[in-house]
């Protein structure tokens, strides 16, 4: 009752006009520069596109469910894994992990807001444009693009099937969104952390932001750059990508996998940051190794900048370039391993519960760890002639992401959703959601090891007679799962309606800014700056 | 502006240089991709200029297959193709070999040869003194030429590398001729 | 012993992950296969190593977890204890994973520097990769051909409920048989050449641990030495466009002297061939010969993308039916599209592929079929004419 009472008095006279009439309705959410309102907004937009991305994949395993063509010509079908793979990867994981950090970066470094709050906004409003721009070339006479989230050249360029512009169009709006957030991130985080939180007292959880936001700024420039070149190959002439003007294919992939090696890192040093804060709380024990962490974290963003070849072993490198991206590559693993071995240090020899966060969490260890495995196995060259473009990479991918990413975010997302709403969550009604999605993923997505060994190749619509008995297996998987995160909806729109008052720390071993407000926070916490020791 | 504005706007302003410096380097890649690749033909790109005969003798302990292929692109309706399709050369040694072409269509076309060797390292060491891969090739229709090609391997190619091969893949770019 | 004690669940899984990885599970559907090369033996025999490395790994990790969640828990009324850091124990597992990662690296150099070893080659081979099939030329033969899907548009065709029809019912090598595949010798060392003559494709086959991209533009190399007679079967692995799915690699290796009986069987045929080609230019068909052999060449090689309705897949793969281009329009130039393709398109040429006579037909079949009706008919003479063959 007393902090927020005071901090919302000391506000009023602070603030004076800008904050005095907070917005109702659509102009609220249109006009907003809350950094809780605009995490909202990101966070409700990345489940959206979850769920959209989900369908598409829905019709894609229905269409695997059997062999043979039953339900999409392969031309809509290569259309369904291209939209699937960047819906999930530009509009469902990375908004997702930007809204956690327009959530909580503020107040776990006892900042009011994000340093930029109109940037922040815009940030945020332009995303939904570029999706619409890209999810209406499914209804334009060329069809959505067809060439794989990777859109290599010239497939994208000269013997594309007319939907490069938008395409490109929609990946530029999606970079500038994720630009800027991250210079609102750095900002931030560089210059309005309290007084006495030295960037060694920083949660790990501000420091994998932090770190991420650098790396967003380094390469999605170069994406931009790279899609520039796509559309004037395709539409104005020039030859990067194009052998008969003097270009090179291959370069294509050198200059994508530069950007997209570290994009991927973008996508998972969030959750470490999530599942770092969420086992010691529940471990009741400080996190393990708190330097170490750090440094491992940023030797995981500066080795991905040497990696990106390994995803083009089958072009033609010679051997000194084969043997130096798996070395590199396989360096990688060193610190992954630290983090993860620093996480089971935190859970030994603690006490621990195991509500929600820490039930995702500790999936997350397991099955991000077998990612890392099969990550493992594909760093090594002549192994990776067998296993490229199959779907053991495929499987790799998905552990890491989905069993990775998306669920640190349902853990992060149980764990803060009492500081969200200022009610508890069911904790039955998400068990059955746990349960259900942990089994489902698992039969979705593990039997695509064997599927990939047995010499399945990515992206086809059909498949030879061996690989039947597995696709039946993964497709109801995929169905189950997908069915599943409609447990996740209820239980989180059940939290927003009410349930159980939640205090404003919940989780008695939780740490940080964030639990010294009360729950829900209050719209405008921390206007003045608390102390730290 | 407040203290806190000012200290805002010097990180903002590095990071949206730093911004436009990545865009830049993205866009550099292309030249420096060039540039590697020239230092140390990993991608079998060799000399689209010509290259001048470096008389340092003949190293006659040392024997290279040198093999050409061709291909044509797709929907380039000419007969391409080399007239011998392998040659044993010292390093050091000038040979001259020659590539038959006609246009079997109706229209003129202007062709544009793309050479490529394999292994990618040897490209390097495989010198073109005069090759008709450095212009475009106008033919008429029905119109058959033998086209040229002069070249030497270095004396400093790899003890490992005892055979290249050169492939050409020929393209219509009759579009983006110069008349 | 209660049901959830960890040393059970250790012990279950340790027994059960052993059986799983027991290399007599080799050819099994679970794993990688061993192949029929020395190399991709080696392949096999490095993924094995690091599949149980890392199980090795997870075992230890997932146990210490289990037993952790099982005994350090708060129900059980443990006490968190208070250690946070420890510099000696960071090192240890920094240090000993680096030793692990330099014990499964040196393997796979070594693996790798002898497959990059091309050279001293008996048999070379210039594969292209193309939309949607391969093309084989010999080196040192007069001997080249395309290398076409050859299972039946029906077998995969399911729309509409089709797939209890007969005609959908699939054949054993369903969607990895060829008309005519590639011919190798065993136990010697053949080269591949690869490039593409249009968007990039990759060729391979897992039973040599042969992969490598077909760049357009670009040539690649790869070489393997199969230790016996036998076919193989293996699929493009780089999208490259609707039927990715749909161009297989087929590779027959034969005995040494099998495929010299096979190579003196190909130059007759090629004689052969261009017999019937001069044949057919004196050659008149009627028109029911003409719309039964177009009919047969259309579904084979056009269907794919103007669809067995002629409706095609606009804009990139135009409408034939009701077309200016095969009505009306000059029938020299639809002749010249089908020999020679045009360039930046999808449109390919087919003059290399079929015969003057099926060219004929297939064009005769294009301006008759689907109500087009424009009479035209078109002989092979007509063909050589029009496209300057």
């Amino acid at each position: 009752m007393t902090t927020d009472t005071i901090n919302e008095s000391l506000a009023d006279d602070h603030h004076g006009d800008s904050h005095d009439h907070k917005m109702t309705g659509i102009k609220r959410w249109l006009y907003t520069t809350n950094h809780k309102d605009i995490g909202t907004l990101y966070l409700w937009f990345s489940f959206i596109m979850l769920l959209t991305g989900g369908a598409l994949a829905m019709v894609i395993r229905a269409e695997l469910f059997q062999p043979g063509l039953q339900i999409v010509e392969p031309d809509f079908f290569n259309q369904l894994t291209t939209t699937h793979g960047l819906i999930m990867v530009f509009g469902a994981i990375m908004p997702a992990f930007t809204g956690f950090a327009n959530w909580m970066l503020p107040m776990m470094i006892g900042a009011p807001d994000m340093a930029l709050p109109r940037m922040n906004n815009w940030s945020f409003w332009i995303l939904p444009f570029a999706f619409a721009i890209l999810i209406s070339s499914f209804f334009m006479e060329s069809g959505a693009p067809n060439f794989g989230w990777t859109f290599y050249a010239p497939l994208s360029t000269t013997y594309s099937n007319g939907s490069t512009a938008f395409f490109v169009f929609a990946v530029h709006i999606m970079g500038i969104s994720s630009i800027m957030g991250a210079i609102n991130i750095v900002v931030t985080i560089m210059n309005l952390r309290a007084p006495g939180m030295t960037y060694m007292k920083m949660p790990l959880f501000v420091w994998t932001f932090f770190i991420t936001a650098y790396l967003l700024i380094a390469v999605m420039p170069v994406l931009a750059g790279v899609v520039t070149m796509l559309l004037t190959d395709t539409y104005f002439g020039t030859s990067f990508f194009d052998a008969a003007g003097g270009g090179d294919p291959v370069m294509f992939q050198h200059i994508f996998w530069f950007f997209g090696h570290p994009e991927v890192y973008i996508m998972i040093l969030p959750a470490f940051g999530i599942v770092s804060t969420i086992i010691p709380a529940f471990a009741r024990k400080k996190l393990f190794g708190y330097s170490s962490m750090v440094y491992a974290t940023a030797s995981i963003a500066l080795l991905s900048f040497i990696v990106w070849a390994h995803h083009m072993f089958t072009t033609g490198m010679p051997l000194f370039g084969e043997l130096f991206f798996m070395y590199c590559t396989m360096l990688i693993a060193v610190p992954t391993g630290v983090k993860v071995f620093n996480w089971v240090a935190t859970m030994w020899r603690g006490s621990m519960t195991f509500e929600m966060p820490m039930m995702f969490s500790i999936a997350f260890v397991i099955l991000f760890t077998i990612g890392g495995f099969s990550g493992l196995m594909l760093a090594m060259t002549p192994i990776d002639f067998q296993y490229h473009d199959t779907y053991f990479v495929v499987a790799h991918f998905h552990y890491v992401l989905v069993t990775g990413s998306l669920f640190s975010i349902f853990a992060g997302t149980y764990y803060w959703l009492p500081k969200w709403t200022g009610h508890m969550y069911s904790e039955s009604l998400a068990k059955w959601h746990f349960w259900c999605s942990i089994i489902s993923v698992n039969l979705l997505f593990f039997p695509m090891h064997f599927l990939g060994l047995a010499g399945m190749p990515r992206r086809i619509p059909d498949y030879a007679l061996q690989f039947a008995d597995f696709n039946k297996w993964v497709s109801i998987g995929g169905f189950a799962f997908g069915l599943s995160q409609l447990i996740f909806l209820a239980v989180v729109l059940k939290c927003i309606k009410g349930g159980e008052k939640a205090p404003a720390k919940p989780w008695d071993g939780a740490e940080g800014l964030e639990w010294e407000v009360a729950s829900p926070a209050p719209y405008h916490t921390f206007s003045t700056p608390p102390k730290v020791d | 502006m407040n203290e806190q504005a000012k200290s805002n706007n010097k990180v903002i302003k590095k990071l949206v240089l730093t911004v436009f410096a990545m865009f830049g380097f993205g866009f550099a890649l292309v030249p420096l991709y060039d540039v590697f690749c020239d230092i140390t033909g990993l991608n079998g790109k060799t000399n689209t200029a010509a290259a001048t005969y470096d008389d340092d003798g003949i190293d006659t302990s040392r024997s290279i297959k040198v093999q050409f292929i061709t291909r044509n692109a797709k929907a380039v309706p000419w007969q391409f193709k080399p007239v011998i399709n392998e040659i044993v050369v010292h390093p050091g040694e000038m040979k001259f070999v020659n590539f038959y072409a006609k246009n079997e269509s109706k229209r003129a076309i202007v062709g544009q040869a793309v050479p490529s060797v394999s292994p990618g390292l040897a490209a390097n060491y495989f010198q073109k003194i005069e090759c008709f891969c450095f212009t475009q090739q106008p033919l008429q229709a029905g119109e058959e030429v033998e086209m040229g090609l002069q070249f030497y391997v270095d004396r400093d190619l790899p003890d490992d590398i005892s055979t290249l091969t050169l492939s050409y893949t020929l393209y219509d770019i009759s579009d983006k001729a110069d008349s | 012993m209660s049901k959830h004690n960890p040393r059970w669940l250790l012990g279950g899984g340790l027994f059960w992950g052993s059986l799983i990885f027991n290399s007599a599970w080799a050819d099994s559907q679970l794993n990688l296969t061993q192949g029929v090369t020395a190399i991709s033996r080696e392949v096999y025999d490095l993924h094995m190593l690091v599949l149980y490395i890392c199980t090795a790994i997870g075992v230890i990790v997932f146990g210490a977890m289990f037993w952790s969640i099982a005994f350090h828990r708060k129900s059980k009324g443990a006490k968190p204890a208070d250690f946070h850091e420890s510099t000696k124990v960071e090192i240890l597992w920094t240090a000993i994973p680096i030793v692990i990662l330099i014990s499964m690296a040196i393997p796979a150099t070594s693996t790798l520097i002898d497959m990059e070893d091309n050279d001293n080659s008996d048999v070379t081979i210039q594969i292209t990769g193309s939309q949607w099939k391969w093309h084989y030329k010999y080196f040192d033969q007069d001997i080249e051909f395309y290398s076409v899907l050859s299972t039946p548009r029906e077998q995969y065709e399911n729309h509409n409920g089709n797939f209890t029809g007969k005609d959908s019912e699939k054949g054993q090598n369903y969607l990895l048989e060829v008309d005519k595949p590639l011919v190798i010798p065993a136990n010697k060392k053949v080269r591949f050449l690869l490039t593409s003559d249009d968007v990039i494709h990759s060729w391979w086959v897992p039973a040599f641990a042969v992969k490598q991209d077909a760049n357009p533009g670009f040539i690649n190399e790869a070489w393997t030495k199969v230790d016996k007679p036998g076919i193989y079967r293996g699929q493009c692995a780089e999208l490259c466009g609707k039927d990715h799915g749909f161009m297989p690699v087929v590779v027959e290796v034969k005995s040494a002297q099998d495929y010299d009986a096979w190579l003196n069987e190909q130059h007759a045929l090629t004689a052969q061939a261009a017999e019937a080609e001069k044949a057919s230019l004196s050659a008149s068909m009627s028109k029911e010969e003409l719309m039964q052999l177009g009919e047969k060449t259309y579904m084979a090689y056009c269907a794919a993308c103007h669809q067995p309705t002629g409706l095609g897949l606009p804009p990139a793969f135009p409408a034939l039916k009701g077309s200016e281009f095969t009505t009306t329009g000059s029938v020299d130039e639809h002749i010249d599209v089908v020999v020679n393709g045009r360039a930046n398109t999808g449109m390919q040429g087919y003059g290399k592929q079929l015969s003057l006579k099926e060219i004929a037909a297939v064009v005769t079949y294009e301006r008759n079929a689907w109500g087009n009706d424009s009479g035209d008919l078109v002989q092979s003479a007509d063909v050589k004419a029009a496209s300057g063959e």
